[in-house]
């Protein structure tokens, strides 16, 4: 179990609202997250979650709001922030090998003008090694599985060595062995002290993949220790009668229907 | 020699530079706009470039390639620009935006050039040349431009290799990581829009867009990594564009410009068809060896398992070309004396059977 430390946030947000074509996606968000914490951000499609991760790393642009990593400005933070974009957000049809694509994890180290070297290249096959893909480092992207590209966008983060990770539902489209090994690596990074942010679709695995959560439908419905959050009358409130839950540790069991 | 009496012509020089700096420019840029999506923006500003033309000749009254080139500059980027902002700020999309560009530019570059030709302006005598390119008309001066414009954007490319690179392949995480994106895809642009200014003296606006995309398409079939692509472009463009000159010149009077961007064609469709792995024809043949072995591991498969029933006919199961081939691979034999009706006398080698023994042992594993 990770350790709480109250007087560290990882990450904090303040007032920040996001409007595409005159509609709000996100409103006056508020939030702290602690660092060391596994922290699942979960809601309906389109409550803004991606869009949450995004705007926070200056992608889309926001209206209002203030975050801060680490207590200083993310502007300045860079490099202490690492970023797991969706899978189909790139066409992996791209000329290049998996070790290409997560030595580009540290060009934002190697500045303007320095070219990646052996360095570079052995900590790229190391990041791959985590990620159990170290057979595959000169296979052409294209060759690659959905579970093998998801993993090597993991690595590509983890050869920057940041402190907090956003990931963007990393563990769409993949099998359940990728699952499993992806969810291994996260935890071992926690363990660490690492911080990340995940942004997750599966409402069955939340309890036992998180220990903080965010419910976000367009504005924050509760945030904080995973096993306070998800509760019926929370999700009740993000999801709103489309919500069909099986629990078998707590009688959470009821199925659409009944929900009115 | 013919050839030397070929490679000694003064004309023949300059087209033949010309056409091998066209290929080397246009093909690693190409490369860039191809992957990026925007292989369709070449088009646009190529076409875009004639009012600048035509405006440069207006107001210089001449047809200095100076001032040729900063007019299909400006005209070409404003095109590409309007149309990035059409795009961001309308509900048009992407091809919409360009179609309207791209035509609306051009037809005011026709208009221009009417309007240019009805003053009867002596020295405008073949600008519409521009149109579908004129090589035969490149001069040396021309030349020193179009390598130093080519040299500068091949310098920058270097250089900021890591930044195209990674803007190429995944632009919101180059941004995560502090790159100024905006800045590199403005860049990455107006280098395809120099690239088409190189070539409008060669090919002309029309056909300018097939040296963007004909180079990089080709190349694409055959690399592996993007540097990789990037060389096998500049050599294809170079390629057709001295193949395309030659022929050109040989010929006496076919168009140089359009035989370049044929040849270019040409080497597209054999790299479409006859490149390894990615080539059609690979996919072909792969499609038949795999069929083929799969329909050898059911025969085998299917007189091991029903060997001890022979009212389980192997004759049912599927070609007697297959049978045949596998009895000449030693795993079959037939016994014309036992043989039955039903099975034809078909059996299994003591090699097909231990054959058949390692498809069921592959078989299971797999399933299980």
């Amino acid at each position: 179990m990770a350790i709480f430390n109250p007087t560290d946030t990882a990450l904090s947000i303040k007032n920040l609202t996001v409007s595409y074509h005159n509609q709000p996606v996100l409103w006056d968000i508020d939030l702290d997250i602690p660092a060391g914490v596994m922290a699942g951000i979960v809601g309906p499609n389109g409550a803004g979650k991606s869009t949450l991760i995004k705007s926070l790393l200056g992608l889309v642009p926001s209206l209002s709001g203030e975050v801060m990593v680490h207590g200083r400005p993310y502007a300045t933070q860079r490099k202490r922030v690492g970023y797991v974009p969706q899978r189909s957000s790139v066409d992996w049809d791209f000329p290049t090998t998996a070790l290409d694509v997560v030595t580009m994890g540290l060009y934002g180290r190697l500045g303007w003008l320095k070219r990646p070297g052996r360095k570079e290249r052995h900590e790229a096959q190391e990041a791959l090694e985590m990620v159990g893909m170290s057979a595959l480092a000169e296979r052409q992207i294209s060759q690659l599985s959905g579970g093998q590209q998801q993993r090597v966008f993991l690595a590509r983060a983890l050869v920057q060595q940041a402190d907090v990770y956003f990931l963007d539902e990393p563990m769409a489209g993949v099998d359940a062995t990728t699952e499993r090994a992806i969810i291994d690596i996260l935890r071992r990074l926690r363990d660490a002290g690492k911080t990340l942010i995940v942004v997750h679709h599966d409402l069955q695995t939340v309890r036992t993949y998180f220990d903080w959560l965010l419910l976000l439908n367009v504005r924050v419905i509760a945030s904080g220790k995973a096993e306070e959050v998800f509760k019926i009358d929370h999700l009740r409130q993000a999801y709103g009668g489309q919500i069909a839950l099986l629990n078998d540790n707590e009688s959470l069991m009821f199925s659409a229907s009944k929900v009115k | 020699m013919v050839w030397l009496e070929l490679l000694s012509d003064y004309t023949f020089q300059n087209v033949v530079i010309g056409a091998s700096l066209l290929g080397l420019i246009s093909g690693p840029l190409g490369c860039f706009a191809v992957l990026r999506r925007q292989s369709l923006l070449g088009d646009a500003i190529s076409h875009a470039a004639l009012p600048g033309i035509c405006l440069s000749f207006i107001i210089t009254g001449s047809r200095d390639i100076g001032g040729i080139i900063i007019g299909s500059l400006i005209t070409g980027s404003a095109a590409a620009l309007i149309m990035l902002m059409l795009t961001r700020l309308s509900r048009l999309k992407t091809d919409a935006a360009l179609g309207a560009c791209l035509s609306i530019f051009f037809a005011v570059g026709i208009v221009l050039l009417t309007y240019i030709q009805s003053t009867n302006n002596a020295s405008q005598g073949g600008l519409e040349a521009f149109l579908f390119g004129q090589a035969a008309a490149t001069l040396r001066s021309d030349l020193w431009v179009m390598g130093s414009i080519t040299l500068v954007t091949l310098l920058l490319l270097a250089v900021f290799w890591k930044q195209a690179k990674l803007v190429t392949f995944d632009a919101e995480y180059a941004r995560t990581l502090g790159m100024p994106i905006t800045v590199i895809e403005a860049s990455l642009t107006a280098m395809v829009a120099l690239a088409v200014v190189v070539g409008l003296q060669m090919v002309g606006v029309i056909l300018m867009a097939a040296m963007i995309v004909a180079p990089a398409a080709a190349a694409r079939q055959w690399s592996r990594h993007l540097g990789g692509m990037l060389t096998i472009a500049a050599g294809v463009g170079i390629v057709s564009g001295v193949s395309g000159a030659t022929i050109s010149t040989l010929s006496r009077g076919l168009a140089t410009g359009p035989l370049i961007v044929l040849t270019a064609t040409a080497i597209v469709l054999i790299s479409l068809a006859l490149a390894p792995g990615r080539g059609l024809l690979w996919g072909v043949i792969k499609h038949y060896r795999q069929k083929s072995a799969l329909q050898k591991q059911q025969l085998l498969y299917a007189l091991y398992k029903h060997s001890a029933d022979p009212s389980c006919a192997p004759s049912t199961l599927g070609s007697r070309r297959m049978l045949n081939k596998l009895k000449q691979q030693g795993y079959l034999t037939r016994s014309p004396r036992g043989a039955t009706p039903s099975d034809g006398g078909w059996g299994l080698t003591a090699q097909g059977q231990a054959e058949a023994r390692r498809v069921i042992a592959a078989f299971e594993e797999l399933a299980s």
